[in-house]
């Protein structure tokens, strides 16, 4: 039976590597055939920024990997509105253009409809 | 009830491998089923063999490797998580080149597909850390 997986991303790009691994797991759940989804949310929505310069850090650029989940049948993608609220961040900021802003209650609403959440 | 649990966090640094492992311990006397253990992120360093915390201190290392003897558990390590931070079984240090390996008796390295496995075959995937 196919689940419903939400995946969680909180963390800013870089500083630690939670959010790179976390996309390594959205896209190590492509090939299950599952029903997957990913949230950008809090400082997540870091990661969305176009024009990253990571390698002055000696870092892989996080921003390259986002726009290949859509190639790996994740076309369920969303931010939470308010989180980019809060950093002054706008939709044109973003790497990808096919993103599905939600507010709080659609949040609510997302997660209630998943059978697990993995969340980074 | 099925369960999978994944592991986050480095053993002393931090206490989520510890709730984890007794979160284990709990589920188990309740006579639920353990479907697998996945360490991932700085979780892999709960796999070492090498970790030598001081004769007065809770052994977590020894004590997963107990465990998952008595239960026939599934301790699975991120293959990818692990190569990053020095976490190598016998066949990945000879394809490394590396001189030796550190993986404890009880855990296996496999991709992180097995996270995703193990949460599609359980009910609950409980997290642990980070």
């Amino acid at each position: 039976m196919q689940k419903k997986i939400l995946l969680i991303s909180r963390r800013a790009p870089y500083g630690n590597s939670t959010a790179r691994e976390a996309l390594d797991t959205a896209l190590a759940a492509s090939v299950y055939d599952q029903d997957i989804s990913v949230l950008f949310m809090d400082d997540g929505v870091f990661q969305l920024l176009k024009n990253q310069h990571s390698q002055l850090i000696d870092q892989k650029n996080i921003a390259s990997t986002i726009p290949a989940l859509p190639l790996y049948g994740i076309e369920n993608i969303y931010v939470h509105q308010n989180s980019m609220d809060e950093r002054a961040i706008s939709i044109e900021e973003l790497v990808l253009d096919e993103i599905k802003m939600l507010n709080d209650d659609d949040v609510k609403h997302l997660l209630n409809q998943q059978d697990h959440l993995l969340s980074f | 009830m099925i369960f999978s649990l994944a592991v986050y966090s480095a053993p002393y640094s931090s206490q989520a491998s510890y709730s984890a492992y007794q979160f284990a311990l709990a589920l188990l006397n309740q006579g639920h089923s353990l479907h697998r253990i996945f360490f991932y992120q700085d979780g892999v360093h709960n796999a070492t063999n090498l970790a030598a915390p001081p004769q007065d201190e809770f052994n977590l290392q020894q004590s997963w490797q107990a465990l998952a003897k008595q239960h026939n558990l599934d301790l699975v390590v991120c293959i990818a998580a692990g190569l990053r931070r020095g976490i190598l079984d016998s066949g990945e240090a000879n394809r490394y080149d590396k001189h030796s390996h550190n993986i404890a008796e009880e855990f296996t390295i496999s991709g992180l597909g097995q996270l995703i496995e193990a949460t599609v075959a359980s009910d609950r995937l409980i997290s642990f850390g980070n």
